[in-house]
């Protein structure tokens, strides 16, 4: 197996790993995955429209992990939204900076990974599910590990807040596992800031695990710098009648790729997940979700929109797997995409794959562009086209964030779209 | 099956007897794959030295190539090497008459409504001349060739018509295309051809014609229809009876060139020999089949009942290439006991205002494993590109599987595409339903399963559809209860 030379990015990740001694299993899998399989090329079914890889070579020109940037309480303060009240993350380039983070630890605890048990880690996201996944196996320095107690609803809401400016070394690796115990409940805001202007390549993999009857959300929102690239790898385990609902919005970047996947581990659990992408300039967003039905009796929900303007790219992949054992299923998936410019493009994939037979599963997929009909039908009444069209297309995208239980994040969020669509679509 | 129905399926079923399949020398290529078996293919077929080299070309191209391995289906490596890639049908081996026949076949003829001389035709029987069937073969002959039309087998295609063949030989399908297409632009062995003239419509379904024709075009069947200007064609490939042969791998290629306002139909009904209920034995069935809609307002129709074959592989493609072109794909694949079908389309929109539309219907039982694989793409170019795509599986019993993998890629802000999917069992309701008004499961699953698969089994040739209905029942006999 020799197809990592083929792949200067993989050597060079490599050469610049600094050989950590902690999470020595998880570490040593990721490199025997890497070795094998080098980092994805453009002849990879999983990569086919994404050439991360590429982009990676030609970008980045410092294979070092980013040090910790200047990082003030007034950044901090400055991306809080409105009506926010909770605790605080603080990433710092992917460093957690306790000194900026408020955390009150109130019915859940929280601790660095070093901290912790490392067979914890990389049993949910696991190594050979994804070369960016395993990579960062291979090249994190540390990260967090919050655990939400038995039977406690966490009240209000962490928000784990990434600032990402990379100067000397250019990337970013974020590690984050969640553990919500039985019977409790939690809510995560996450964002990612961009400081500067500038190229960088985060990775970041994110673990849950939702015990029985345990109730997650996690509103996910990226809107980084035209020059940012990102992989992140984000894994549940979801247990007997447990629920998990993800929504995830992006809005900028250069290229993102987010892997999403819901394990639905035993039966009455429920899955969702809810995606909007709002692209302009020649941002190129890649969504793989993944949703695997392995028990009777467990639901779940996609809905994934898109609006693309000028020379923007989107990739959708939603998977639905359902094994033999898991009868009953209902499972649904959505994908709705508007293309504004000429220069636009959409690959999306729809996959089902379906061994039980006493199930519902359906999926459902357009592209199209807003409707003459209804356009004119405002211009009619003397609302300019602009305005009819950023009308339009705001009911288009709104019905995604109708599932954002939190409701000053919700009220960000339509307010970022809306300034958005007002302004460059 | 209504009166008219018989009438008209006795009448196109009537048997036809021509020189060239039937008076082929008994004669085989030695096992294995080389360049001296294709001279010897090419010699024996006595073919000009363009075709050879073409047949060269392919050869050396497919040696380079890698089997796919994408497909969602798994099956023991081929021995290519292990084949052998030319033999005419012994007559020695032939039954005398019927009652040589395994009667379990011949019961399955009877309920499909197939007539005696074509039971006879499809056993490999020598028929007697005397039948009137050379007449209306005849007649059908002497009708098309007043129009102009070609039809004859590939062999005789290239000695008579070798300019055109010349023309439309892997214009659509390149040699270069995938590996089994390039295996077969090197070995293959007959088929048909077919060349309707501008402004011609042609008068009957090819398919009876066809149907008569067919036998024995062995296992790398080439098969090539070009309509000009402004003509219309319906073609049929294959048939409902079971076919029980010997090869174990059948590569197959299809190119159908479609001029401007030109229609070109072409319906397929497979029912190879699937293998036993344990999953022994049975063909694989690797086709590449595909349309080029060259001119403006032309239109390919694809419509296939797949029913037979241990593991099949076939996207029936259209390339939309002139404006406002039309290519349509409808489908109804049926898999049972351990069958594998990995099957579905392509759409190429390349010109502006072209359409397409999809409907794909899989029918899983047993322990089968049915995909549907797809691709909607839509070039920067065409404007006003508006594409359907339907794909439903319906599941019957717990050790079967259905998988959908459709692409959709867009690039053009005009374009208008949807594509909507869902799996499900036979409601459990709809069953009691049948079974409280005296319809028995097994009958009402068929019902169901017609009803279902109604909107693909429509657009068959009439005297096709009412034999396809009654292989559903057939092919899923035994999955219920």
């Amino acid at each position: 197996m020799t197809t990592i030379t083929k792949n200067k990015a993989i050597d060079l990740f490599l050469e610049n790993n600094p050989n950590f001694s902690t999470f020595e299993n998880l570490r040593k899998s990721g490199l025997e995955f890497l070795e094998m399989k080098g980092l994805p090329h453009l002849k990879e079914e999983e990569y086919k429209f994404t050439q991360i890889s590429k982009k990676i070579e030609q970008n980045v020109s410092s294979f070092k992990s980013a040090i910790k940037t200047e990082l003030t309480a007034e950044n901090v303060k400055s991306n809080l939204f409105e009506g926010f009240d909770g605790d605080v993350v603080v990433f710092n380039n992917g460093h957690f900076d306790a000194e900026l983070s408020s955390i009150s630890a109130q019915n859940y605890s929280f601790l660095k990974l070093s901290e912790t048990q490392p067979d914890l880690l990389g049993q949910i996201a696991k190594n050979e599910k994804d070369p960016f996944a395993a990579l960062n196996s291979l090249t994190f320095e540390d990260g967090v590990h919050i655990s939400v107690e038995k039977g406690k609803k966490v009240e209000k809401p962490i928000f784990l807040i990434h600032f990402n400016k990379a100067n000397e070394g250019q990337i970013i690796n974020s590690r984050i596992l969640i553990e919500i115990a039985e019977n409790a409940e939690v809510t995560f805001i996450e964002n990612t800031v961009s400081l500067d202007e500038e190229v960088y390549f985060s990775n970041a993999v994110v673990e849950v695990k939702v015990n029985q009857n345990a109730h997650g959300y996690y509103y996910r929102l990226q809107n980084e710098n035209r020059k940012a690239i990102s992989a992140n790898n984000f894994a549940t385990d979801i247990h007997r009648d447990a629920t998990f609902t993800s929504v995830a919005t992006q809005l900028q970047g250069d290229m993102l790729r987010n892997n999403l996947t819901l394990n639905l581990l035993d039966s009455g659990c429920v899955g969702n997940m809810y995606g909007l992408y709002l692209l302009n300039g020649k941002t190129h967003v890649d969504n793989h979700t993944n949703v695997d039905h392995t028990k009777p009796h467990c639901d779940s929900n996609e809905l994934y929109k898109g609006i693309l303007a000028d020379s923007s790219r989107g990739v959708f992949n939603g998977k639905i797997f359902v094994r033999q054992d898991a009868q009953k299923t209902n499972a649904f998936q959505q994908n709705n995409n508007i293309l504004m410019s000429e220069d636009a493009i959409v690959n999306t994939k729809p996959q089902l794959e379906i061994w039980a037979d006493d199930v519902k599963c359906s999926h459902g997929c357009t592209t199209g562009q807003l409707d003459e009909e209804a356009l004119f039908y405002l211009q009619a009444r003397g609302i300019g086209k602009e305005h009819a069209k950023g009308l339009l297309l705001y009911a288009f995208a709104g019905e995604v964030f109708e599932h954002i239980a939190y409701e000053p994040f919700k009220e960000y969020c339509i307010q970022l779209v809306q300034e958005r669509l007002g302004s460059s679509f | 099956m209504s009166k008219d129905n018989q009438i008209l399926e006795e009448l196109t079923s009537k048997d036809y007897e021509h020189g060239w399949s039937v008076d082929m020398e008994v004669d085989e290529a030695p096992t294995g794959l080389n360049e001296n078996i294709i001279r010897w293919i090419s010699a024996k077929k006595e073919e000009p030295q363009w075709l050879l080299d073409w047949r060269l070309k392919a050869f050396k191209t497919w040696l380079d190539m890698k089997e796919p391995e994408w497909a969602n289906v798994t099956y023991p490596k081929i021995d290519l090497q292990g084949l052998k890639y030319y033999s005419a049908p012994k007559k020695s081996n032939k039954p005398k008459s019927l009652d040589e026949i395994d009667p379990e076949l011949l019961q399955i003829y009877e309920r499909l409504g197939i007539s005696l001389n074509e039971q006879k035709k499809l056993q490999g029987i020598a028929v007697d001349a005397v039948l009137d069937s050379v007449s209306v073969g005849t007649t059908f002959k002497e009708t098309l060739s007043k129009m102009g039309i070609v039809f004859c087998s590939f062999s005789e295609a290239v000695k008579e018509h070798p300019e055109l063949v010349k023309k439309y030989l892997g214009s659509v399908v390149p040699m270069t295309d995938n590996y089994y297409a390039a295996l077969n632009s090197a070995v293959f062995s007959d088929g048909s051809f077919c060349y309707i003239p501008a402004g011609v419509r042609c008068p009957m379904e090819l398919s009876t014609y066809f149907r008569i024709n067919a036998a024995n075009t062995g296992q790398f069947e080439r098969t090539l229809i070009v309509a000009e200007e402004g003509s219309y064609v319906s073609y049929l490939e294959g048939c409902t009876a079971p076919q029980r042969d010997e090869n174990q791998l059948h590569a197959a290629v299809v190119e159908i060139y479609a001029a401007k306002n030109s229609e070109v139909k072409y319906s397929t009904v497979q029912n190879w020999f699937p293998g036993d209920k344990n999953g022994k034995g049975g063909i694989y069935n690797f086709v590449t089949k595909r349309g080029i809609c060259a001119g403006d307002f032309s239109k390919i129709s694809w419509t296939q009942v797949e029913t037979g074959s241990a593991v099949t592989w076939k996207y029936p493609s259209c390339i939309l290439k002139g404006d406002n072109s039309i290519g349509e794909f409808y489908s109804v694949a049926v898999t049972n006991n351990y069958q594998q079908a990995d099957t579905g389309t392509k759409m190429i929109h390349i010109g502006k205002n072209t359409k397409s539309r999809i409907v794909s219907k899989g029918i899983s039982a047993g322990k089968s494993q049915n995909s549907y694989r797809g691709q909607v793409q839509v070039m920067k170019r065409a404007t006003n590109a508006r594409n359907f795509s339907q794909c439903d599986s319906l599941l019957m019993g717990d050790r079967c599987g259905a998988h959908t993998f459709p692409y959709i890629d867009i690039q053009n802000s005009s374009a208008k595409v949807e594509h909507e999917a869902t799996t499900s069992k036979i409601g459990e309701d709809q069953l009691f339903y049948c079974n409280q008004r005296g319809i028995a499961t097994e009958d009402a699953v068929a019902l169901i399963v017609n009803g279902y698969a109604k909107e693909v089994l429509n657009q068959l040739p009439m005297e096709f559809a009412v034999e396809a209905q009654k292989l559903l029942a057939l092919t899923l006999e035994g999955s219920v209860g």
